[in-house]
């Protein structure tokens, strides 16, 4: 071993150091530790174990607390050395095993003794090591080292010992909380970094007391602080206690902006972000922050640059006018080689700019667009689908531009971003819609992702027969019923047939065309053909707006589950009945994409819907398999088909010993809760499980039974489940919470043998209550007009007003309201834009019983406590007793 | 006698260093020997928690003392510091006759170890300015010294605090390692 020590050591003079650290092999460097063991120590030697020991922990190298231990302990062995460097090297090492190996307190009576050793770096080390060590029980005894390491002399010893009390502050509050007097001695330290950490520690001790903090910032202000750090901490701190006290004070804001004529460039970044993101400021003060900013722009560091184009970037969301004066500036910017710098000036620029000069930031845009790739791409695109919200004038360049992006090399993502960009654009802005149309018709001739192609044929299917000149879209669609694969084809032959149907001069051109694609190759093709041309032939126009225009009455997943079930049973005799399959899954896209989601839809579930949708998937794949467990149950059989399931609801917390959850199927006069439960004692096995419900309300709802679990065995869940009967007829909706208890028979199983033994013991344990809220028979819909529908209902008497208790903010109420109605926000009402101290949703869904439509406005705003929200609530509907239920769950 | 016995000892080991355990039972005293050894005065000491290391350079032999913590805690850790031990100073309270046993069975426990299977034992009994304590002779029949084969031994009645009996101790241990025993 020696030997090998040696050699590994002579290695290090003829090769790189570095060369031969990137092979380094972890059990190779666990041998080598036997180093630390010799008397005398040999500093080399063990300083390179070491660093390749660091190395392999920077490196991302784990130990198991055995490995980290034994190395812990030989590193140990060290303490005897004198060697300063490997000292250094050995304090490194302690700290960073300290944490992964056990009994680490084996080196707190040394370190005690280095903490008052006459070299600086071992109190500075020692006292960072004790840091880690030390619990609540221990720090007591060390307290001493460590308010007598504040005020050393050495600003290195003082940092170490600052910093480590503010790790320490977690571990035991009340304890560093004593040492306030010797931190306040060294924020007048003349070290720059001691003041900035004593400053820090002395906030964190005093943060749950808003009055200390206040007095602390104001004798701060008054003292001048030299050290740029603690400056930059000071401004952040007066930044706090403006937005918590909201004073109206105006000596914070003038120390803020004091701080904008620092020297030091971080200091005045500081106060000028700072000012930037206060509610408070005044545009005299934002003025000279921008300034600052301003400067950095031309700025030759690139992170002053960044920071400030970014602090830009988000004033401009709130205060635009406020950014103009960098204008120019951010032009400049546009070509910076640090394409994040670049990029953030482009957004911000399409954020401030205006109308006149739209169009040449756009050219200028579109100039250097070769050089960026793909995803800073994307984030021009959004910011141009923004512009078109703000300039619809300038649909033209918008429409070209994006064209531009759609036609030059690129992702699918980039192009599947940019063409639901048009889409917006085509959907928002009726005038844009002819020249997008000719150049998406100029594009498909040449376009390498069917998925697209599909998507624009179907555009232009629904779109084009509405322009002015139908005809010269129908050359383009045919082409590719010529020139392009089945299911591209197959898109075609529908969007020609929807020209013959929505625009009647076309129509008889339009039979010759489907006629020819009567025998085409791809089955598919040939069925939309024969079926579109017989319609046509029949002129059944009823079945052919069905078949061509209205979206499928169910989600696409579920039809293709229910049509796959539906031939997996051997009798076929009866016929598919579509009103068999669950509308359950819910669409949430928003409108903007309408096009692609018709795609798929009529496309059958061939090709599933792409990136917008995928986050639901889960959820939806998760309900689909309670779905098929519940189908599986002869009792619930009678029940009919499940109207909707709600979403999963915790009745536990989530590390408890018994793991509950909840999901509510809605059948037409029944309710299935559905329980998932886990049991997570691996010691015991749960018999007869059942959840035990009682109503608040008795008489709204008759209990029909339940279904147990006959054996629950450790981390293997099962679902128990308890139904109901409801008559909205002649009881109205059931406005009814339920108190719950999990009941079992718990059974001792030998965990390592999994014998059970025979005797259990009834128990129980107590879960969260569950209520029946409106989203619970409300689906979400969408609708494009909303103003319009809300005119046509009755007004109802006044709005219905009340509190939302505890919520605070405004985005907290607004996602509160959305989920208690289950109803679709409209117009972007779901987002609060900051800042803002009121806000309006607007929703909109219809009965999963009736399809009767509801529509609801919600007006929200902070009552003066600050602490709850004012809500004022109108519902309206056609069905009373909807809304009557709907305001049932806020009164 | 004394230069003749150091120019032998640097003809036996040249520069090399020597590495010695003290352990023993919680506040046997072995903290306040180490600090009496290397800094001739006696320090107030707290219970250690884990180990002091501390060199000494005494008849030209530079020793590294290593005090190991007593409490039954910290007893375990012991035999992470065994390998390459060339002597052990075992402390005992002598004024404690109680855990006369227990420090018995620490001492078994110790010694069967295989990396201290040749290793020099030298027993302090600790405490000697205390009335009513052992007599080194009792301390010795405690731990049945007389009972240990293959090994040199030795006991010496100290108190650390007077400075009594410590370097006698010291110079055995010299002899030994320098006659081999180490």
């Amino acid at each position: 071993m020696n030997k090998f020590g040696e050699k590994k050591d002579d290695d290090s003079e003829s090769n790189s150091s570095e060369l031969m650290l990137i092979n380094l092999d972890k059990g190779q460097v666990i041998q080598e530790k036997r180093a630390f063991n010799e008397t005398p120590v040999q500093p080399r030697k063990c300083s390179l174990v070491i660093s390749q020991f660091l190395f392999l922990l920077a490196r991302g190298d784990s130990f198991t607390p055995n490995e980290a231990t034994d190395i812990f302990f030989a590193a140990t062995k060290l303490f005897q050395s004198k060697d300063i460097p490997l000292r250094r090297l050995m304090y490194l090492l302690l700290k960073e095993f300290s944490t992964i190996s056990k009994d680490a307190i084996i080196v707190i009576s040394s370190l005690t003794k280095d903490v008052i050793h006459k070299i600086e770096l071992y109190r500075a080390n020692a006292i960072r090591i004790l840091c880690k060590i030390t619990d609540s029980s221990i720090l007591p005894q060390l307290e001493r080292y460590f308010k007598q390491a504040i005020v050393d002399k050495d600003p290195h010893v003082s940092s170490a010992a600052l910093v480590s009390s503010i790790h320490l502050l977690k571990v035991s509050p009340e304890v560093v909380k004593r040492w306030a007097n010797e931190v306040q001695e060294s924020i007048s330290n003349k070290s720059n970094m001691v003041q900035y950490h004593a400053l820090a520690l002395l906030h964190r001790i005093k943060q749950h007391d808003r009055l200390a903090v206040r007095k602390l910032v104001n004798s701060l202000i008054k003292n001048s602080v030299k050290s740029p750090y603690a400056q930059a901490y000071l401004i952040r701190c007066a930044v706090e206690v403006i937005e918590e006290t909201h004073t109206e004070d105006r000596v914070y804001f003038e120390y803020i902006e004091s701080c904008l004529r620092s020297k030091n460039e971080m200091v005045a970044y500081e106060a000028a972000r700072s000012i930037c993101s206060l509610k408070g400021a005044t545009p005299k003060e934002i003025t000279s922050a921008v300034g600052i900013l301003q400067m950095f722009l031309c700025s030759t560091k690139s992170t002053l640059r960044f920071a400030a184009v970014r602090t830009l970037n988000k004033l401009a969301q709130t205060n635009p006018t406020a950014v103009i004066p960098c204008n120019l500036d951010m032009e400049n910017l546009i070509s910076d080689s640090n394409r994040s710098i670049a990029t953030l000036a482009i957004t911000t620029l399409l954020q401030v700019g205006n109308e006149s000069n739209v169009d040449r930031l756009i050219k200028q845009i579109a100039n250097f667009l070769g050089d960026i790739n793909d995803e800073f791409k994307i984030v021009v695109v959004k910011a141009i689908t923004n512009l078109s919200t703000k300039f619809p004038k300038k649909f033209r360049h918008l429409i070209t531009f994006l064209n531009k992006i759609l036609r030059d090399e690129g992702s699918l993502q980039l192009k599947q971003s940019t063409l639901d960009a048009i889409l917006y654009v085509v959907n928002t802005i009726p005038d844009s819609k002819e020249i997008a149309l000719s150049e998406l018709c100029e594009f498909i001739e040449d376009c390498e992702f069917p998925d697209l192609s599909v998507q624009i044929l179907n555009l232009l299917g629904q779109e084009g027969p509405l322009t002015n000149t139908p005809n010269k879209y129908i050359r383009y669609i045919y082409n590719r019923v010529l020139l392009d694969s089945g299911i591209i084809r197959a898109a075609a032959v529908t969007s020609i047939a929807k020209f013959g149907l929505l625009y009647e001069p076309m129509k008889e051109k339009i039979m010759i065309l489907l006629k020819r694609c009567l025998l085409d190759e791809d089955d598919e093709v040939r069925d939309r053909a024969t079926l579109y041309l017989s319609l046509f032939k029949e002129d059944n126009k009823r079945v052919l707006e069905r078949v061509l225009i209205d979206d499928l009455p169910v989600p696409t997943q579920n039809l293709q589950r229910s049509l796959e079930a539906y031939l997996a049973q051997d009798d076929t005799t009866d016929p598919f009945d579509i009103g068999t399959v669950s509308t359950v899954l819910e669409q949430t896209q928003s409108p903007t994409i309408s096009g692609k989601l018709s795609q798929t839809n009529q496309l059958g579930a061939s090709s599933s819907p792409t990136n917008a949708s995928t986050p639901g998937l889960s959820a939806a794949e998760s309900v689909n398999q309670d779905l098929a467990k519940l189908a599986q149950i002869p009792q619930f059989a009678t029940y009919g088909r499940v109207l909707k399931s709600t979403e999963l609801v915790e009745l536990t917390e989530s590390e408890s010993e018994y793991v509950v959850s909840c999901v509510k199927h809605i059948y037409k006069e029944n309710i299935v809760f559905q329980f998932n439960c886990t049991n997570t004692l691996d010691e015991q096995r749960l018999d007869q499980v059942q959840v035990k419900m009682v109503p608040s309300n008795p008489k709204s709802m008759k209990n029909l039974g339940f279904m147990a679990i006959d054996q629950l065995k450790c981390n293997d869940p099962q679902s128990c489940y308890v139904s109901i009967g409801y008559n909205i007829q002649q009881a109205g909706y059931p406005i009814v919470s339920f108190t719950n208890t999990l009941k079992f028979k718990a059974v001792d199983v030998d965990p390592s043998t999994g014998e059970a033994d025979d005797s259990g013991f009834d128990d129980q344990y107590p879960l969260e209550r569950l209520e029946i809220v409106p989203s619970d028979f409300i689906q979400k819909t969408y609708t494009s007009n909303f103003k319009e529908e809300w005119e046509k209902l009755p007004d109802p008497p006044k709005p219905t007003c009340f509190q939302l208790l505890g919520v605070k903010t405004l985005k907290a109420a607004t996602q509160e309201i959305i989920s208690t109605l289950g109803m679709a926000p409209l117009d972007k009402t779901e987002q609060v834009p900051d800042k803002s101290q009121k806000h309006q949703i607007l929703l909109s869904g219809k009965s999963i019983h009736t399809g009767t439509l509801i529509y609801a406005q919600a007006r929200i705003k902070p009552d003066a406590s600050g602490s709850n929200t004012d809500v004022a609530l109108v519902v309206k509907s056609s069905d009373e007793d909807l809304i009557d239920f709907v305001y049932s769950a806020f009164i | 006698m004394g230069n003749l016995f150091s120019s032998v000892f640097f003809k036996l080991f040249g520069n090399k260093d020597v590495r010695i355990l003290i352990l023993g039972l919680d506040s046997a005293g072995k903290t306040t020997i180490l600090y009496k050894l290397q800094c001739g005065e006696v320090l107030t000491t707290i219970p250690t928690i884990g180990f002091n290391v501390e060199s000494i350079t005494y008849k030209n032999i530079r020793f590294f003392l290593w005090d190991l913590g007593g409490q039954s805690a910290i007893r375990p850790y012991w035999r992470c510091y065994y390998p390459n031990t060339n002597a052990i100073i075992y402390v005992v309270d002598s004024s404690d006759p109680d855990r006369l046993g227990i420090a018995n069975e620490e001492l078994v426990a110790m010694l069967s170890e295989e990396e201290l299977r040749n290793t020099p034992l030298l027993v302090f009994a600790n405490k000697q300015d205390l009335p009513g304590c052992l007599t080194e002779a009792q301390v010795s029949e405690g731990l049945k010294l007389t009972s240990l084969k293959n090994r040199q031994w030795a006991i010496f009645k100290t108190s650390a605090i007077q400075g009594v009996g410590i370097y006698e101790g010291l110079d055995w241990l010299v002899n030994v390692i320098s006659s081999g025993g180490g």
